[in-house]
C-alpha cells in the first residue's frame, strides 16, 4: 500500500482519486463538489459521476471521460482498478486498486443502509481499507428513515397553515427524501428549489421514483400552504425562505442527530436521513473487510483511529486537504 | 414520560415565543399530576439528591469505553445529549407516566442506584433519557423562563400573569392550590407574604450613549454597586431567614447574621466579608461561599457583614408599592431601631450631573465596588430586570494583551465553535498561560477566530488544540489575584475577549513580570 499517499496519489502513474486540484487523471468516487472538481485532463468514473459532472460544470469539464461499470477491470500498467457500488448517492462508487496482489479499497463516501435512489453498498474483502468516518463517533447511530420521513409527514398533516421546507444536499439528499416520501404513499407534488431542477431530471430520467415535482415559482403566497419544499441548506437561511407563508424548517442530514446542531442551525424539524454509514456500520464495514490496515480520511478520525487500535489493527488518519468536518456532502 | 419529552425538544427547537407558549398550552390543557411534576421540572423545583452529572459519568462509563465517551462528548458538548445518544439502545420498555417515573426513581436505594437507575435509562427512547438526564442534572436550559410559563398558564386560564407571579413563590408542589383556582374550582390560594423570599429588583447595563441623554439625572440616586452577593434577609420576631438572589435559603451557611439580627423586615443588600464594615474582596468571600455551614474559625477569619441597599416589609407593611426615596427613610428606621454589628446601610453618592457620576464610577480609592447603582427615585420595587428604573454602570475592565495559546470546542449552542481561548503571556521566549475566556466576541470574531484554529493546529491535546502564536487578543477582566494553584501564579476573575488586537505584533506583549506590576501583584 505503500503505492498510495496520503492526498490519495498514485506517483507511480500519475493517478489521484478524487483530487481537489485540476490533475491529470483522475478517478471520481461520486459527483459531490468535495470529490468531484472540474478541470481534470481525463476522468474516470461511473457513466453517472460523468453524467452528474457534466450536469453540475458543463460538457467540457474534462477533456476525456471513460465510463466504467461497475465491476469492469481497468489497468494502467501493473495497476488494476475496478469501481463498486458504495450505496452513497446515484453513481457512487468504492474504488479496489489491485497490484501484485494486494487489494486496497478506497471507500469514498458510503452507507451501509438501503437507498431507492441508487445501487446498494458492495462489501469488498481488501487488504486495505480507505474509509471515511464522517460520522465517525458511537453517538451517531442513524434511526430508520422511514420513521423520521413519518415525522415529516405527520407535521405536515398537523399543521396545515404552515407550508415546510426541506433542507437538504441538491445532489442526492433531495432525491433520497422526495423517493422516502413517495415509498411513504405521500403523493402530492413536492415543490423545489430552482437549484434542484435539473439533478431531479436526471434522478428521473435514470427511473428512480422521485415522483411529480415542480419548482417553486412566484405563486400567490397562500398557495403554498400546506406544501413539502425541498431546498439546499444554503437556501433556509436567505432571503428566498421568507417569501413562504409560516414555514416550518426541516433539514435531511445525519447531523441532525444532535439537537444543539439542529438549534445552531435554526431548524425546528430536524429528520436524520443521512448517506453516509453511522458508528457501527463503519464499524462493520472494517471488520467484514477483513483488512489489517485502516486508513481513515475525512470526518471525525480521532475515535475510528482509537477503536481500530483497539482491535489490532493498524490504523491512522489521512487529513486530506479541502475537506474538513462539517462541510462534507 | 413521551409527551413531555417530546415538549422539551420542540421547545428547544422552537425560536418562537409564541409557538412555545402554544406547545406549553398545548401540554398544559390538561392539569393532572403529571403536570404538577412537569411544572416543577420548568420551574427548577424539582431535583435528585443522588443522581448528579457525575454520578451519570459513572453509569456511561460502565456502558461504553471511556474514551469514546470523551471523544464524542467533546463533540457534542452537552452532557445529556451525548448520554442519550451513546447509550447503548436497549429494548425499549413500555412508557411509564412522568409521575410514576419520578415516583420510582425516588424510591431506588442509594446502594442500588448504579444497576436500578441504568436499567430505567435502557428502557427510555433517546428523547426520554435525555430529558430524564436534564432533569436530574437541573437547569433545563431550553430558552424557555419561569415567566414564559407562567404567561402560558395565566393566558390559557383566563387569569393575568402578575396574580400568578404574586402567589409563585408560596406555591408548593403538587401545586393543587393553583391548579384548582385556574380551573375556576377555588379562588385564589391564599399566601402568607411575610414568610416568602419574594424576587429581587434587578438592574439594567446602562448605556452610556443614549441612556445619559435620555434621562434628567436629578430624577436618580447612586449607590456604590458592591462586589459580593445579592441577598434578601427575613427578619420577624419567630424568625431570621437569609436567601440567595435565586431565593435559596442560605441561613445556615451564615449563622452570625442570623444570630444577631432583630427587628420585623424584609432587607434586600449585598452580603459581604469584612470587619467594621470594610468588606476586603471577593476572594476572601470566596472561601465562605458554597459551604452549608460555617464554623466558628471560619467565622472568625471571613465574617460576614450585609450592606443593605432597600427594604420591602416594614413590621408587616408593604412597601414594594412605595418609592425608593420613602423606602429609604423606612430602611434608615430600621437599621437605627435595630443596630448590630452585622448591618451597616448603603451609602448614597451626592450627584447633579452625570459627568460628576462618572468620577465616583471609576476613581473610588479601591477595588472593593464593581461601579456604581442609578436608581430612580421614585421607582417602586419591582420584581425582575423591568426596563427604565434601575441601571448598573460598571467600571471600566482592566484591559491586557495576550497571545491566543491553545482552544477548545465550547459547549451548548457554541459546541461546533473553537469558543474557549486560552491565551498568555511571555516568559523568557515562552508563553505562559495567564486565563481562559469564552464569552465577550462578537459572532464574526469568533468565526474568524475558529478558521483561525481550524487552520494553525499545531497540536492536539485531546479535545485541546494548540495553534500558532500569531494571535493577539485584548482581553478584559474585572480583577486579578495572584494564585499558587496557576503555573503563571496568577488567576483572572471573569476574562472576556474585548477584541482581537490585528495591529500588534507578538513581540509588544507583555512578559509574566512586567503584567505583575501593571496589576500591583506582587
Ligand atoms: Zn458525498
Amino acid at each position: 500500500m505503500d503505492f498510495i499517499n496520503h492526498q490519495l496519489f498514485i506517483k507511480d502513474i500519475n493517478v489521484h482519486i478524487d483530487p481537489i486540484l485540476p490533475k491529470k487523471t483522475a478517478i471520481i468516487t461520486h459527483g459531490h463538489a468535495d470529490h468531484a472538481r472540474f478541470g481534470h485532463d481525463h476522468v474516470i468514473a461511473t457513466r453517472q459521476t460523468i453524467d452528474i459532472m457534466k450536469i453540475r460544470y458543463g460538457d467540457k469539464c474534462a477533456k476525456k471521460f471513460t465510463p466504467l461499470r461497475y465491476g469492469q477491470k481497468y489497468s494502467i500498467k501493473n495497476y488494476d482498478f475496478t469501481l463498486y457500488p458504495a450505496g452513497h448517492i446515484l453513481g457512487s462508487a468504492q474504488v479496489l486498486i489491485e497490484k501484485n496482489n494486494h487489494r486496497l479499497v478506497i471507500t469514498g463516501d458510503y452507507k451501509v443502509g438501503k437507498d431507492e435512489t441508487c445501487k446498494n453498498f458492495k462489501l469488498v474483502k481488501c487488504d486495505t481499507l480507505i474509509t471515511e468516518a464522517t460520522f465517525g463517533l458511537p453517538i451517531f447511530q442513524h434511526p430508520d428513515p422511514k420513521d423520521e420521513i413519518q415525522k415529516l409527514i405527520r407535521s405536515v398533516k398537523i399543521n396545515k397553515n404552515n407550508c415546510h421546507i426541506v433542507g437538504a444536499y441538491a445532489l442526492g439528499k433531495a432525491q433520497r427524501v422526495m423517493n422516502l416520501l413517495r415509498q411513504q404513499k405521500y403523493n402530492e407534488t413536492i415543490y423545489i428549489h430552482g437549484s434542484l431542477e435539473k439533478l431531479c431530471q436526471y434522478y428521473s430520467k435514470e427511473k428512480i421514483n422521485i415522483g411529480k415535482f415542480e419548482k417553486v415559482s412566484s405563486k400567490d403566497k397562500n398557495f403554498y400552504e400546506g406544501k413539502i419544499i425541498i431546498a439546499p441548506p444554503s437556501a433556509l437561511k436567505d432571503r428566498w425562505s421568507r417569501r413562504f407563508p409560516n414555514p416550518i424548517i426541516c433539514m435531511a442530514s445525519g447531523w441532525m442527530t444532535v439537537k444543539q446542531r439542529a438549534k445552531q442551525q435554526g431548524i425546528e424539524l430536524p429528520l436524520v436521513i443521512s448517506d453516509h454509514s453511522d458508528w457501527n456500520e463503519l464499524l462493520d464495514t472494517i471488520k467484514k473487510s477483513k483488512a489489517k490496515n485502516i486508513l481513515i480520511t475525512h470526518g471525525q478520525e480521532d475515535a475510528l483511529v482509537y477503536y481500530c487500535k483497539k482491535q489490532n489493527l493498524v490504523s491512522k488518519p489521512l487529513s486530506i486537504q479541502g475537506r474538513s468536518d462539517e462541510e462534507i456532502e | 414520560m413521551k409527551k413531555f419529552s417530546s415538549l422539551l425538544h420542540n421547545l428547544i427547537l422552537t425560536p418562537s415565543r409564541n409557538t412555545k407558549i402554544k406547545l406549553l398550552q398545548d401540554y398544559f390543557n390538561k392539569l393532572d399530576i403529571n403536570r404538577s411534576y412537569a411544572l416543577a421540572i420548568l420551574s427548577d423545583q424539582l431535583s435528585f439528591q443522588f443522581i448528579k452529572a457525575s454520578k451519570l459519568r459513572e453509569l456511561v462509563y460502565e456502558q461504553v469505553d471511556q474514551h469514546l465517551f470523551d471523544y464524542s462528548y467533546d463533540y457534542v458538548g452537552d452532557l445529556a445529549e451525548t448520554i442519550s445518544l451513546i447509550w447503548p439502545t436497549k429494548k425499549e420498555g413500555k412508557s411509564q407516566n412522568l409521575s410514576t417515573l419520578i415516583e420510582n426513581i425516588k424510591k431506588i436505594k442509594k446502594s442500588e442506584i448504579n444497576t436500578e437507575f441504568s436499567k430505567i435509562l435502557s428502557g427510555l427512547s433517546n428523547n426520554e433519557r435525555w430529558t430524564l438526564i436534564k432533569i436530574c442534572t437541573g437547569g433545563l436550559r431550553i430558552g424557555v423562563s419561569e415567566r414564559l410559563v407562567k404567561t402560558a398558564l395565566a393566558d390559557l386560564y383566563n387569569k393575568s400573569v402578575n396574580e400568578i407571579e404574586e402567589i409563585w413563590h408560596g406555591l408548593e408542589f403538587p401545586y393543587q392550590n393553583l391548579f384548582q383556582w385556574l380551573k375556576n374550582e377555588t379562588s385564589k390560594p391564599k399566601i402568607d407574604f411575610k414568610k416568602l423570599f419574594h424576587p429581587m429588583m434587578l438592574a439594567n447595563p446602562i448605556d452610556e450613549e443614549k441612556d445619559f441623554k435620555r434621562l434628567d439625572a436629578n430624577e436618580f440616586q447612586a449607590e456604590y454597586k458592591w462586589d459580593g452577593i445579592r441577598v434578601q434577609l427575613m427578619v420577624s420576631s419567630k424568625s431570621v431567614s437569609l436567601y440567595s438572589r435565586t431565593g435559596d435559603n442560605i441561613s445556615s451557611a451564615f449563622p452570625e447574621i442570623i444570630e444577631t439580627t432583630k427587628g420585623d423586615a424584609v432587607i434586600d443588600g449585598e452580603l459581604l466579608v469584612g470587619r467594621n464594615f470594610k468588606p476586603s474582596g471577593f476572594n476572601d468571600l470566596q472561601q465562605r461561599l458554597n459551604r452549608k455551614k460555617a464554623s466558628k474559625d471560619l467565622q472568625n477569619k471571613f465574617p460576614v457583614f450585609i450592606r443593605a441597599y432597600d427594604i420591602l416589609f416594614y413590621k408587616g407593611k408593604d412597601l414594594r408599592k412605595f418609592s425608593l426615596l420613602e423606602r429609604r427613610k423606612y430602611l434608615e428606621k430600621f437599621q437605627k431601631e435595630n443596630k448590630t454589628n452585622q448591618i451597616d446601610l448603603s451609602s448614597i453618592i451626592n450627584f447633579s450631573t452625570w459627568k460628576e457620576l462618572t468620577k465616583y464610577k471609576n476613581n473610588f480609592h479601591d477595588d472593593l465596588n464593581e461601579g456604581v447603582m442609578i436608581k430612580l427615585k421614585n421607582s417602586e420595587y419591582l420584581p425582575g430586570r423591568k426596563k427604565g428604573y434601575w441601571y448598573k454602570w460598571k467600571k471600566n475592565p482592566k484591559l491586557v494583551d495576550a497571545i491566543l495559546m491553545y482552544a477548545q470546542r465550547g459547549h451548548g449552542k457554541r459546541s461546533s465553535y473553537y469558543s474557549d481561548f486560552t491565551f498568555g503571556v511571555w516568559k523568557e521566549s515562552e508563553l505562559v498561560p495567564i486565563g481562559k475566556a469564552y464569552s465577550g466576541y462578537t459572532d464574526k470574531e469568533l468565526l474568524v477566530l475558529d478558521k483561525f484554529i481550524r487552520n494553525n493546529t499545531i497540536n492536539k491535546f485531546g479535545p485541546v488544540r494548540e495553534v500558532k502564536k500569531e494571535i493577539i487578543l485584548e482581553v478584559a477582566f474585572d480583577d486579578v489575584f495572584t494564585s499558587t494553584r496557576h503555573k503563571s501564579g496568577v488567576a483572572m476573575r471573569f476574562p472576556r475577549i474585548h477584541r482581537i488586537r490585528w495591529d500588534k505584533p507578538v513581540n509588544e506583549v507583555l512578559t509574566i513580570s512586567e503584567f505583575k506590576k501593571e496589576f500591583k501583584l506582587s
